[in-house]
């Protein structure tokens, strides 16, 4: 096997053992992301608390083990962080598979999910790790709008 | 008889520029697009080359030079496909044939409550341009559904072509299944009831003899690219009688005889559907492409294929976590073997598969009602594809590929 396989390490853990694949009976606010071309799905669910503070994150969806277990480690990344920081990451996670090199801060604040840098050199599969954070960002989209 | 074949030998290698310089690529995906013979990229270069100017406009020495050797290609096709040199016109590829028959040819005949029949295991090209067509006349869409071998039966014909049948349009081999249907049979059933028979030959050309009048065939339609020819050019034939009842789908240059302010009247066919300039080069290559094929031979590309294909659906047959659709017996096939991994999604086979050089492809291979119809899991599958250039090894590289992949994803767990 190639030694810069993508199918290893973070992505193959939460694609065979999810850490945040469930429903959440509490959500304040839940949307699904569609990658139309290939049919991944990713159902986003958050319980975001009156200071906009993400309390908890899962998720549940159809598709291949990168958009599934991007979708898990993003999940469990963003736990616990503020909504806006939650969108910063999405931000530098989807310009890194998009070829960007992350700041050392980024990588750190990243975790697990830097571990996807891989999938950067197979162009094909980018929309499939960035879905989940793509869904993120509508909800955070969403949530400004109606906010204005 | 002939000697064995020997499928460990690719004799045809040095023909093929992109598989001579990746000799470590076992290209499995030539139902998507086949690789190229140098002669058919030689072909197109030289057009530019030698003779670039537009064909039947010029009144000079290049003109005329462009034209013959269109002329020329037309002929060759038309010798590809046993057909007539003037019921053979040149379009971009398949969709674009069968969408001419369905905008144009089809509007000529449906009325309220006809039958359009096709299968369920059509290629989106030739559903969407009949759904389409069938909402705008009031049509009904009518599906023949195969059994678990991939077979139409001669009983689902008769159930489903009926006197309301007016146009029947199937896939010569299915793209996903790669069985190859009953066309002859389809087509007697048709004609018994008065219905036109539409053949999708983008399957079928890149392996099998075709002989639209055997076939009983009222139209046929084939890609350039998928038979090792350019992208950008297909053909559609029709019988004299179909081609000459359809109008025009585009209008415009060099297919008139006399256009005045208010109305034009239509050049002869093909001539009339091939508006605007086309792309003389790809028509020059696809061609040369169709010279190459009938000079290795039917008879040998089919001996090899079916060699292969007998060797991959064994191997396959081997792992007990991959699952094939269609036919269990090799020689119900033509060219293509989907498959699904117990638990793996096929991008991520797909993508494991390319890490050790092994080109298939994954997805509904845009036959997402075939896939709906068979309940298969996620919606899409593997698919992996041979032509005459393969060989016995790309084939173990697909099979240590996809234990490769078994073991990645922890052996089924």
């Amino acid at each position: 096997m190639a030694l810069d396989s993508i199918y290893q390490g973070a992505l193959l853990d939460h694609s065979c053992n999810p850490t945040c694949r469930r429903v959440l009976a509490n959500a304040t606010h839940t949307h699904e992301g569609v990658n139309a071309s290939c049919g991944d799905d990713v159902t986003l669910s958050l319980v975001l608390d009156e200071s906009n503070v993400i309390q908890e994150a899962a998720f549940t969806g159809n598709g291949c083990a990168v958009s599934q277990a991007s979708a898990d480690i993003m999940a469990s990344v963003i736990s616990g962080k503020p909504l806006a920081e939650a969108v910063e990451l999405a931000d530098a996670f989807i310009a890194m598979i998009d070829g960007a090199e992350p700041t050392p801060e980024q990588k750190e604040a990243l975790g697990e999910a830097a571990e996807l840098q891989g999938v950067s050199r197979m162009p094909a599969r980018a929309k499939c790790a960035q879905l989940g954070w793509r869904t993120l960002q509508e909800i955070a989209a969403d949530l400004a709008a109606s906010a204005v | 008889m002939t000697a064995p074949v020997n499928i460990d030998h690719n004799p045809y290698l040095q023909d093929f520029p992109l598989l001579a310089a990746n000799p470590e690529l076992a290209f499995l995906d030539s139902a998507v697009t086949a690789q190229r013979p140098a002669c058919v990229i030689e072909a197109q270069q030289q057009f530019y080359q030698t003779m670039n100017s537009n064909p039947l406009r010029g009144l000079y020495r290049l003109s005329a030079e462009a034209t013959q050797a269109t002329n020329q290609a037309r002929r060759d096709v038309a010798a590809f496909i046993g057909a007539d040199p003037d019921q053979v016109v040149f379009t971009r590829n398949t969709t674009e044939a069968l969408n001419l028959l369905a905008l144009s040819f089809a509007p000529t005949v449906l009325e309220p409550g006809d039958d359009v029949v096709i299968t369920i295991m059509e290629h989106h090209s030739n559903l969407i341009p009949w759904q389409r067509v069938c909402a705008a006349t009031g049509a009904n869409l009518v599906f023949m559904r195969p059994n678990e071998q991939g077979q139409i039966t001669q009983d689902e014909i008769a159930a489903k072509i009926g006197p309301r049948a007016k146009i029947v349009s199937v896939a010569h081999v299915s793209n996903v299944l790669g069985v190859r249907n009953p066309v002859r049979a389809i087509a007697d059933a048709a004609h018994a009831h008065g219905a036109y028979v539409i053949v999708d030959g983008a399957q079928s050309a890149p392996h099998l003899p075709i002989d639209v009048a055997e076939l009983g065939a009222d139209a046929f339609a084939f890609s350039g690219h998928k038979a090792f020819g350019p992208m950008g050019v297909g053909v559609l034939w029709g019988t004299k009688e179909l081609l000459e009842t359809t109008p025009p789908l585009f209008a415009g240059g060099e297919m008139t005889l006399r256009t005045t302010e208010s109305d034009a009247t239509w050049a002869p066919v093909p001539t009339r559907f091939e508006a605007g300039t086309q792309d003389a080069a790809g028509i020059v290559a696809l061609g040369a492409a169709v010279r190459y094929v009938q000079q290795i031979g039917h008879q040998a590309i089919m001996e090899r294929e079916a060699a292969l294909m007998a060797y991959l659906v064994e191997q396959m047959a081997k792992l007990p976590f991959v699952q094939m659709l269609g036919p269990s017996d090799p020689t119900q096939r033509y060219g293509v073997v989907s498959f699904t991994v117990r638990g793996v999604h096929p991008h991520d086979v797909a993508s494991i598969l390319d890490s050790v050089n092994v080109a298939i492809r994954a997805g509904h291979h845009c036959a997402q009602p075939l896939l709906d119809w068979l309940e298969v899991e996620t919606g899409s599958t593997c698919r992996a594809s041979l032509a005459f250039y393969n060989t016995r090894a790309d084939v173990d590289k697909l099979i240590d590929g996809l234990n490769l992949v078994w073991k990645i994803f922890g052996g089924g767990k």
